[in-house]
């Protein structure tokens, strides 16, 4: 099983009928694939409208979205300039964010823009996203490519915003952020609460409801 | 508004300029300017806008010929060549969050002295900068940013001036279009007075000073 439909799968069913949702690039861009046929969510794109939909038929040169790529307009849309989408960002507008994540720590702090000496991309809307959007959820892989933890006790990179994440989805686990910190509330199949013990560096309490992830719309069965 | 030929574009520049472009990732930015830059060899501007360009071009043919020596954008990874600049010490990047960024445009442009913003307390993006606290929530003081030029991609012009914009290559153009001492626009369509409905115009005429038709028509 693909650990991004995992994630994917798993954050779709957190979108809710009527919520106002920014994805970002990669991983982030597969949760419509998997939400349920009764929720009717609005993307909105940092460029400039609310109402993305898939490319469907011909491209148009000047609708693309956050990443620059050609994608579809849904019926009633809605375009504005780069001021008014940073408004309805930070404002409140948005209901939900869906970002990718380098780290996450024990007290929600995400970095996710830039690995000194390496990669200075450049923060683009990840910060005004993260501050603004009511909740944020970082779908991201367990670990590194080398087997690091990216949950940690501390973030070691340059942070995107401090205490601003509220639900982290692996896929192995999902991780809600309360007053008290970070909850294992769920475990993807197959996968044990020792193994994602194991690959977690931050402290974190497990739910006395802890429960298997629900992929049913990918019909998961043994995942790693 | 005035109506100028390409061989106008060139002479309205100099070296050490500070421009602000409109475009998000190119789309949106006047390639035909960009071009007519290159070719008037200019040197050692500031460039400010979202990004320095690509997938679409952009800014990047500027980029590409090291004719910017200082740029304040929000995203530049899309464009190798800039962070290979910025990392060789011979482009300044200021990088600041998309929605300040855009916001201090604004600033710039509406008589503002700057603006709080939660975005950025607690990062790098702090740095040297005032914090301020509001009805219990920390902010970040940002100042306003102005240009000496804005160089803008619309749609349709009509020959006051009057602006519209194509779905998604809307983004920074109407804001930058405040911001700066001289505003060029290249237009895909130049009309006639009335011809567009006074409703639809996303920029004013009269803030508009010149406006030349795009080459591709």
């Amino acid at each position: 099983m693909d650990a991004k439909a995992v994630i994917a799968c798993r954050v779709a069913q957190e979108m809710q009928d009527g919520f106002v949702v920014n994805l970002g690039i990669g991983t982030p861009t597969l949760v419509p694939n998997y939400v349920s046929p009764e929720v009717h969510v609005t993307l909105q794109s940092e460029n400039g409208f609310l109402g993305m939909g898939p490319l469907n038929g011909e491209t148009n040169a000047n609708i693309v979205n956050a990443g620059g790529q050609p994608c579809g307009l849904q019926p009633g849309a809605a375009i504005f300039d780069s001021a008014l989408s940073f408004a309805l960002i930070r404002g409140g507008h948005v209901d939900l964010t869906v970002l990718g994540g380098l780290e996450v720590d024990q007290d929600g702090n995400l970095a996710n823009w830039m690995v000194p000496g390496k990669m200075v991309p450049g923060m683009g809307g990840a910060m005004d996203l993260v501050t603004g959007a009511r909740r944020v959820i970082v779908a991201m892989e367990h670990c590194t490519r080398n087997g690091g933890a990216k949950i940690l006790e501390r973030c070691t990179l340059p942070l995107t915003a401090c205490h601003c994440v509220d639900l982290i989805v692996t896929e192995m686990a999902v991780f809600r952020r309360d007053e008290n910190g970070l909850v294992l509330e769920e475990v993807a199949p197959g996968v044990t609460e020792q193994d994602v013990r194991r690959c977690t560096a931050a402290s974190y309490r497990v739910a006395p409801t802890l429960r298997e992830m629900n992929l049913e719309r990918i019909g998961a069965r043994a995942i790693l | 508004m005035k109506r100028i030929g390409w061989a106008d574009v060139g002479p309205l520049f100099r070296d050490g300029m500070s421009v602000m472009f409109g475009g998000f990732l190119g789309t949106g930015t006047p390639a035909g300017i960009v071009q007519a830059m290159c070719d008037a060899d200019l040197h050692q501007l500031t460039l400010i806008g979202n990004d320095s360009g690509l997938p679409v071009p952009g800014v990047s043919p500027l980029i590409a010929e090291r004719r910017v020596s200082r740029l304040i954008a929000s995203h530049i990874g899309t464009n190798p060549a800039t962070g290979k600049q910025m990392m060789a010490g011979e482009l300044d990047v200021e990088l600041s969050p998309q929605g300040t960024l855009i916001e201090r445009i604004r600033c710039g442009g509406s008589g503002l002295g700057g603006f709080l913003t939660p975005t950025g307390v607690g990062t790098v993006v702090e740095e040297g900068k005032t914090r301020m606290t509001v009805g219990g929530r920390d902010y970040l003081l940002e100042l306003p940013l102005r240009a000496d030029i804005a160089i803008i991609k619309a749609k349709r012009a009509d020959r006051l001036g009057n602006l519209v914009y194509d779905r998604a290559a809307r983004n920074f153009n109407p804001l930058v279009a405040m911001a700066a001492d001289v505003v060029l626009v290249e237009a895909d369509e130049i009309v006639e007075t009335g011809e567009i409905d006074p409703d639809l115009v996303m920029t004013p005429g009269v803030l508009v000073d010149y406006v030349v038709l795009a080459r591709s028509n």
